[in-house]
């Protein structure tokens, strides 16, 4: 009764209360006008410095080739604006198959991380076992082992796999990675173990309580791990430059490494070539921002 | 895998939340809560290797394995193609005369010093001025952040075009009557320049680390200063910075580490020989030169990557205790 009756618009300022505390930096006084605009003024510049050079590139990549992209005063709109430098870039690279590889790449590393990181995080949290404290340094190890500092042994191992110059081979050492186990784990570790209890005096198993039951309540931190886990195969480039060899098995990008390299005197085609490969990851955050963003609400909830 | 002050693993540590943060709940045992209460096993015995084994299998096979044999490799004089030999210590000491290691050694260790403190500093700024909510702050937040989310090879070739000799940045400069500035053909400008899209693509993601800190400062420290007459700079370093100084030696820790391991940038904007005459060879750089091709020096790359190791295990270390000390 009392926690039904509290009046929702007591509710509602409590929550307006709180949501004005998140954030409040030098107190919660409303700023002056001047202070207000100074900000803005702020904001706007420092935009333009982080925002400004995609939107050259991009403006690069639609200019014709009658325009002079080198000239004395910078025209950021193209006067002739065209779609010939992308499809000029898939003439002379195939960018679209490269896009199609990273995107393999990618959609594998995401499914091998979620599944096998998820998996491993429940029985370090969730079960009694001989050998968890073992299993747990070794992963905490693997996670204080540089990628850099591997990358040579890693190429021999694939050499040896002969697994070099694949897909595969680009997937395999990254697809569970020591960190995400370990945050996995951790997610597992702060659901109240009540929950399961129920689930284990109806009779389910192991298999069971983690698919059913403890899954679905950590579905936050999956989405981080699936996140980080496309950014960091679709970003990559120094383990797919050592690894693959073929023009056709390229990545994105590798593949504009080496446009760089092949077409460095025309920046429009390099400019087409650089927007493909960013676009997609710009559309993918701009739909998924706020769980980049998460860890900022969390932190003022824990206050 | 990537390379650049982001690195993916870093930057899931960084969104969970510093609770979160596996390495401290590791040290300290498993949360309240995570330890089942009954005594009695709950599941068949094989069932938990069951769960760990792939994740165990991938870690093992190529974190831990490759590490080992990066260890014992750097002993040998192992080729691509041809079986190494154990030649003791012949590598470190190969490695002591070999000016390209001296200079690989040098712009890593430039590199941090240039980059960090700025990474340190300008992120806090940018976050105390996107901790006020005001409307639209959320889109200012993404969009200083986009630079993070876009591949690092994107970010390098962007700035290679703004920073060409016939480039926007130089069609400026001489458009305000200066000389044109080899910002991508002089050796020390071409670091200084590699470290400026470190920074610029950085910012974003070490702000939003500060705004989870930010959001913790209690608002009464703040009022109680400025009612003690403190102004906004004076509030600033009374306030603010002792309040985030352990975010700071975080995002320190990250950004130095990240800055001494740095490949593509340096790599994309100087090119694989590393900028004119190797000046700006970094030494991640050095090791895919000197180990990868079918006449790779496995030997002596892998004696590069201990050293490469051991330094990136020191400057955390150094961290570690930095920040235990502060705990105390």
């Amino acid at each position: 009764m009392s926690t039904a009756a509290e009046p929702r618009a007591e509710r509602r300022a409590r929550r307006r209360a709180a949501r004005a505390q998140e954030f409040g930096d030098t107190g919660g006084r409303r700023l002056p006008l001047w202070q207000l605009v100074l900000r803005y003024l702020l904001l706007l510049a420092i935009l333009a410095v982080m925002i400004g050079p995609f939107l050259w590139q991009l403006s690069t990549s639609l200019k014709g080739p009658n325009e002079d992209i080198y000239s004395k005063t910078p025209q950021l709109l193209p006067s002739d604006p065209t779609l010939d430098n992308y499809a000029k870039v898939a003439d002379l690279i195939p960018v679209w198959d490269f896009a199609l590889n990273s995107l393999k790449v990618a959609v594998t590393n995401v499914l091998t991380n979620c599944v096998g990181s998820a998996l491993a995080g429940y029985a370090l949290a969730r079960m009694r076992f001989r050998g968890r404290k073992v299993a747990l340094v070794t992963f905490v190890m693997a996670m204080l082992v540089p990628v850099e500092s591997i990358i040579i042994a890693q190429f021999m191992t694939m050499r040896e796999l002969q697994l070099n110059n694949t897909l595969i081979g680009v997937v395999l050492p990254g697809c569970i990675g020591a960190m995400n186990v370990l945050l996995m784990r951790n997610a597992f570790a702060n659901l109240p173990y009540e929950v399961e209890e129920a689930a284990y005096v109806d009779g389910a198993n192991a298999w069971q309580r983690f698919w059913h039951v403890a899954l679905p309540s950590v579905k936050g931190t999956l989405a981080v791990v699936a996140i980080f886990a496309f950014m960091g195969a679709w970003d990559d480039f120094l383990w797919p430059l050592i690894v693959l060899s073929d023009q056709e098995k390229f990545t994105l990008t590798i593949g504009l490494d080496y446009l760089h390299g092949a077409f460095a005197d025309n920046q429009r085609l390099v400019a087409a070539g650089t927007i493909i490969a960013v676009a997609p990851l710009i559309v993918l955050f701009a739909c998924l921002q706020r769980y980049f963003f998460r860890g900022v609400g969390e932190g003022a909830v824990k206050g | 895998m990537s390379e650049s002050p982001v690195t993916d693993r870093a930057t899931a540590a960084a969104v969970a939340g510093p609770a979160a943060s596996p390495a401290k709940g590791a040290a300290a045992g498993p949360a309240p809560g995570g330890r089942p209460h009954r005594k009695v096993r709950t599941h068949l015995p094989g069932t938990p290797w069951l769960f760990l084994g792939p994740g165990l299998l991938i870690v093992g096979g190529f974190s831990l394995y490759p590490f080992v044999t990066t260890v014992v490799d750097s002993f040998t004089d192992r080729r691509t193609l041809v079986e190494g030999q154990y030649v003791g210590g012949a590598n470190y000491q190969e490695l002591i005369h070999d000016d390209k290691f001296w200079t690989g050694l040098r712009n890593s260790l430039l590199y941090m010093v240039g980059v960090v403190p700025l990474l340190v500093i300008l992120p806090l700024l940018l976050a105390m001025l996107v901790a006020r909510k005001i409307p639209g702050i959320a889109f200012f937040r993404s969009a200083f952040y986009t630079p993070v989310v876009a591949s690092v090879v994107v970010v390098g070739l962007i700035w290679v075009w703004l920073l060409d000799d016939r480039g926007l940045v130089n069609s400026m400069v001489t458009g305000l009557g200066l000389d044109r500035i080899p910002f991508l053909s002089d050796s020390t400008l071409l670091l200084v320049s590699a470290m400026l899209v470190t920074v610029w693509k950085g910012l974003g993601y070490y702000m939003i680390i500060y705004l989870a800190a930010l959001a913790n400062v209690p608002r009464e420290l703040h009022e109680a200063a400025a009612v003690d007459g403190a102004g906004a700079v004076r509030r600033f370093f009374t306030v603010t910075v002792p309040a985030v100084r352990s975010t700071m030696v975080l995002v320190g820790a990250l950004s130095s580490v990240a800055a001494f391991k740095v490949f593509s940038e340096v790599y994309l904007m100087a090119g694989p020989g590393g900028g004119p005459g190797g000046d700006d060879t970094t030494l991640v750089m050095l090791v895919k030169q000197t180990g990868t091709g079918l006449s790779g020096r496995v030997g002596y790359a892998s004696a590069i990557s201990v050293v490469v190791f051991v330094i990136t295990l020191g400057l955390m270390l150094l961290v570690l205790r930095a920040n235990r000390k502060e705990d105390s």
